[in-house]
């Protein structure tokens, strides 16, 4: 056993390197998805039945959908309509639009919540919508939502694994080919299972701070 | 499509929604037991349970379904499958179940407990007769919530082997050289299941809410 985790220590640079992709895509599809949540979220919220009703369906459709699928469908989709995309660039637009919806759905849930009045107050001073939504309506969202979002980021790791079916090379096919290299399967996968762990707790602690903040503000 | 595909279909919807049930049925005493631990404070076990719990919250499905496949037969315990879809299923729903519950055993009113304890009640009579029936109602929406997001990662166990709808869909898509309308299909069939999940969830959450606002 022992000797197991001595071979995998010997495979670290790839193990790494897998972390790293792991790491790299989680973050950037996060990045994506919250801001076309933020894009979203405001059309959920819409007065206009037309761009309501065509937000709600994307939001609701992805809901019920599972990621896998999804990841297989773009990754066979896109060339059917003549687009060629790179198993990157297929993960991380699998990754965004997926958890978009998601994102979006997580803000407008903390937007209900949302006291009316500093919204009015904005609206008396004029703002046009977009100011309105971007500097009294989305800051105290973000930080509301702060803990539901960082729920949300470990889900977009989570579903970052699923990505190895399409051979990215990420965390989960790292462990995979060390395990097919050196049939070490335990030490393999247990590695990967502790570094995804750590991501995690990463990302725990990183909302902790941001509800630290989200107190010091009120 | 022919109708060899259909039956393929067919009989990938049957064992998705087998392995689905399987592991919903089977996690929800098991995420039960481990909320008790903790809530209990059982020495030792309780901070066990703790840590199984943040790292299976934090391990994908993918990763622990190989972990599961493979390395359970190197230490000697042969692994079907299908056998590890039921498992890792388990495991991975018991530690979101164990939080659901747990949340409800900790916002339990202690004034409850107390007075089924001054009526002579004993600990078992307490939990069975007092606690259990309402922590069902609290827990409900958020078990219903992680039913419907094990359905959603079912179709990993297609990667250990198991014929699922998405296993199906990989090889009829696979066989006809066409890989997309095998996908549209399977996720037609997923759509329908994990919605019915999502709609009961939204009604029972109405319906307390309604309830609340009578009581």
């Amino acid at each position: 056993m022992i000797h197991d985790f001595g071979i995998v220590w010997s495979e670290r640079a790839l193990l790494l390197s897998g972390l790293a992709n792991t790491a790299i895509l989680s973050a950037l599809s996060a990045v994506a998805a919250l801001v076309l949540g933020c894009g979203l979220a405001p059309a959920l919220m819409s007065k206009q039945p037309a761009l309501l009703w065509t937000a709600r369906f994307f939001v609701d459709g992805m809901r019920c959908v599972p990621f896998l699928l999804f990841a297989y469908i773009v990754y066979y989709g896109f060339p059917t309509f003549g687009v060629r995309l790179d198993n990157w660039t297929t993960g991380l637009a699998a990754l965004s639009i997926y958890n978009a919806a998601y994102m979006a759905e997580i803000l407008r849930g903390a937007w209900v919540a949302q006291p009316r009045e500093p919204i009015e107050a904005g609206i008396a001073f004029g703002f046009s919508e977009i100011r309105l939504f971007r500097r009294i309506i989305l800051p105290p969202l973000l930080l509301s939502a702060g803990p539901v979002i960082g729920n949300q980021m470990i889900q977009i790791i989570k579903d970052s694994a699923f990505l190895t079916i399409i051979a990215l090379p990420e965390l989960t096919h790292a462990a995979s080919s060390i395990q097919s290299r050196h049939y070490v399967p335990f030490a393999a996968f247990i590695t990967a299972v502790f570094l995804y762990w750590g991501l995690c707790l990463v990302i725990e602690a990183g909302v902790t701070s941001i509800g630290r903040l989200a107190d010091a503000r009120r | 499509m022919s109708a060899g595909d259909i039956a393929a279909f067919a009989q990938g919807a049957v064992v998705t929604v087998t392995l689905s049930f399987a592991g919903i049925l089977i996690g929800l005493p098991i995420g039960l037991s481990l909320a008790l631990i903790r809530w209990a404070n059982v020495p030792v076990a309780a901070w066990i349970v703790a840590l199984y719990v943040s790292v299976l919250r934090a391990t994908p499905l993918v990763t622990l379904l190989l972990l599961l496949f493979f390395a359970l037969p190197n230490i000697g315990v042969p692994v079907d499958p299908v056998s590890a879809a039921i498992i890792g299923l388990v495991m991975n729903t018991s530690a979101f179940n164990c939080e659901v519950w747990r949340s409800a055993l900790m916002n339990f009113p202690k004034d409850q407990y107390e007075a089924a304890q001054s009526v002579g009640m004993r600990a078992g009579q307490r939990f069975r007769r007092i606690v259990l029936p309402q922590i069902v109602m609290v827990s409900l929406p958020g078990l219903v919530n992680e039913m419907s997001l094990l359905i959603k990662v079912t179709p990993v166990l297609a990667v250990v082997g198991v014929v699922d709808i998405t296993r199906a869909a990989v090889r009829i898509g696979a066989e006809t050289y066409e890989p997309l309308p095998p996908f549209l299909v399977a996720v037609a069939l997923y759509v329908p299941i994990v919605f019915a999940l999502v709609s009961l969830q939204r009604w029972i959450e109405r319906r307390q809410m309604t309830a609340g606002a009578a009581a």
